[in-house]
């Protein structure tokens, strides 16, 4: 049980850093970035392909960053146009980009899934309170909860902090004020595709990387935004903490029906609180 | 907005006095005549073309009629695909049960997830439906005593009529036909009647219809229930004619080429859904392997094209409430 519970905070920082950027580009600027998962499964690839020495890991990690941050500044491009159409479109536009990303993945390094191995040193087990636990992922938990922090404390913070959450409260506001949107949301959209494939790569030893995984850790993010509320940094820590929780321990104590009860959990969020825990707009528009 | 909004209306305005009854019925003896001239391979081509069509329109009616972009359909095409199918190895393949077990467990499965979706709108309703129909899709993949997991649900046997199974290409094209044109009429005069006219004023202006007294979520549900139904019977037809139901069909990928065919064709439109159906079946499956087996890469390639330069296509989806 203590391994089941270590792996869900492992899954659920992991799911953090993947679901932060999701929420606060959906909670800014109304893009829903379908093609956020793709941007996981491209540092998944990367990570799979280099990982194995500590030169590799790092070598994978700056890579993904570096890919994530050219995504981010593209798919902003890419949406900017349809600004003045309706968000859907734009929901519609990275859907197409995933299902390109996706095939170019697929091209660029084949149809079997890839394993990934952890940094040497970090591929082996500690004992956690009498529990033999991989090393690996504990490590996880502890990038995941510096990372969360430092997010945290940049938006919570910071005078960039104030801004992003002016943003996410009203944009029209912000606008008004002489502030560039399309910088906030560039930026925004660009920090947060960088930890998105950051996270592929950090994921790359628990989550291999094949076809397919694009649209699950997709699914995982969005159900944790549902649940947290949009465009809040402590909704998505919250929500991917429980999410990761429910997604492991139910693994263990329902294996087949674990997927209904992550759909359980969405629907118990959505009826007594339609917003999300700390979400301040309703999802009913 | 109200000029892209009303965008749709005229078309159908048009079809309704014109000549498009006759059309259709020329386009059903054509389709009918198919198996007399085609040979086997292409007949199955149209027919697997005519399972994907009636799943686009069940589609339609949520996203075009409704102004409710669903992302994850495929979740009740696949439950009603998996429910036919099961039905035909353990109980019988005669006629109507495969269908009216496929459209049942498509509605069932509609039912239990709709009341959370009904709630929701716009890109929110995308969302939830992307994330249930996921799951929904994972459940396929799990639940390997009754739908084979990985390895899919095989040996479906053939639909039977009377107890001669329709084993050739050409008969079981006519049966798939029939179904299709079945379950076309009922989203055609589902959408031209007086619950239509309450379900378009609610992809126009929601807060208006409920302003009117409208029940709007429980027209939303009423709706989701029915397509979830008719794509249930096109899963069935899938099972049918593929003999074969692998989790792919419950998954992402389904919903999201429907979504495409259905923008294509014009949302609102039936036939443009069928249209874009046929689109995206035919680069999928026939120009795939011309691609080297990446047909999604062109797909994909062609929905960015068609959000960019079809804006009404794609206006049609979504009413804008606000900015």
């Amino acid at each position: 049980m203590l391994v089941s519970i270590l792996n869900g905070f492992a899954i659920g920082f992991l799911l953090f850093i993947l679901a932060v950027g999701l929420s606060l580009v959906f909670g800014m600027m109304d893009v829903l970035n379908l093609a956020h998962g793709a941007l996981f499964l491209g540092g998944a690839y990367v990570g799979a392909t280099l990982a194995g020495s500590w030169g590799g890991f790092l070598g994978a990690l700056a890579i993904a960053a570096v890919g994530g941050l050219v995504g981010g500044v593209l798919l902003s491009l890419m949406t900017e146009p349809l600004r003045k159409r309706s968000h859907l479109d734009q929901a519609l536009l990275t859907l197409g980009v995933a299902l390109i990303a996706a095939e170019l993945l697929i091209i660029a390094f084949g149809d079997d899934p890839l394993s990934a191995a952890a940094p040497p040193g970090l591929d082996g087990s500690v004992s956690v309170l009498g529990a033999v636990y991989p090393t690996y992922r504990l490590l996880i938990i502890v990038i995941g909860a510096v990372l969360a922090l430092a997010v945290y404390l940049v938006v919570d913070r910071t005078r960039v902090g104030a801004l992003v959450r002016a943003t996410v409260a009203d944009r029209e506001m912000v606008a008004t004020l002489g502030i560039d949107n399309r910088l906030v949301k560039g930026a925004v959209f660009a920090v947060g595709s960088v930890l998105a494939t950051v996270a592929g790569v950090l994921g790359g030893p628990i989550y291999g990387a094949r076809p397919g995984l694009d649209a699950t850790v997709l699914i995982l993010a969005l159900v944790v935004v549902v649940i947290g509320g949009l465009g809040s940094v402590r909704g998505a820590l919250v929500g991917a903490l429980v999410i990761g929780q429910i997604d492991t321990v139910g693994r263990v104590l329902l294996p087949d029906f674990a997927s209904f009860v992550l759909f359980g959990a969405l629907a118990l969020v959505l009826v007594l609180r339609p917003q999300g825990l700390f979400g301040t707009r309703a999802v009913a528009r | 907005m109200t000029a892209v909004e009303s965008s749709v209306a005229p078309v159908e305005t048009v079809r309704r006095r014109g000549y498009g009854r006759w059309i259709s019925v020329a386009v059903l003896v054509v389709l009918a005549a198919a198996p007399l001239f085609l040979a086997p391979f292409a007949t199955t081509t149209l027919s697997r073309v005519l399972v994907f069509a009636l799943f686009a329109v069940s589609l339609d009616l949520l996203v075009g009629v409704t102004g409710l972009p669903s992302l994850g359909h495929a979740a009740y095409f696949g439950s009603g695909a998996y429910a036919a199918g099961w039905v035909s190895i353990n109980v019988t393949a005669e006629a109507p049960v495969p269908l009216l077990a496929g459209l049942g467990v498509g509605a069932l499965a509609a039912a239990l997830t709709g009341w959370i979706t009904a709630r929701s709108a716009g890109v929110f309703f995308l969302m939830l439906t992307l994330a249930i129909g996921e799951i929904v899709g994972q459940v396929a993949n799990t639940w390997e005593s009754v739908t084979g997991g990985a390895n899919g649900l095989t040996g479906v046997p053939a639909v039977r009529i009377a107890g001669t199974p329709l084993a050739n290409a050409g008969y079981a094209h006519w049966y798939v036909l029939a179904v299709f044109a079945i379950g076309f009429a009922l989203v055609w005069v589902v959408a031209r009647s007086p619950f239509g006219d309450a379900l378009r004023g609610i992809r126009d202006n929601e807060p208006r219809m409920r302003a009117l007294g409208y029940s709007t979520s429980y027209y939303k549900y009423a709706v989701f229930v029915l397509a979830g139904g008719v794509a249930g019977m096109a899963g069935s037809l899938l099972a049918a004619q593929q003999r074969l139901v692998s989790t792919a069909d419950a998954g992402f990928l389904i919903s999201s080429l429907m979504l495409l065919a259905v923008v294509i064709g014009g949302a609102g439109s039936l036939w443009g859904a069928v249209l874009g159906a046929a689109l995206v079946v035919i680069v999928r499956d026939a120009l795939g392997p011309t691609f080297d087996g990446h047909g999604p890469l062109v797909l994909g390639i062609v929905f960015v094209a068609v959000v960019y330069l079809l804006p009404r296509g794609a206006a049609g989806l979504l009413r804008r409430r606000s900015g």
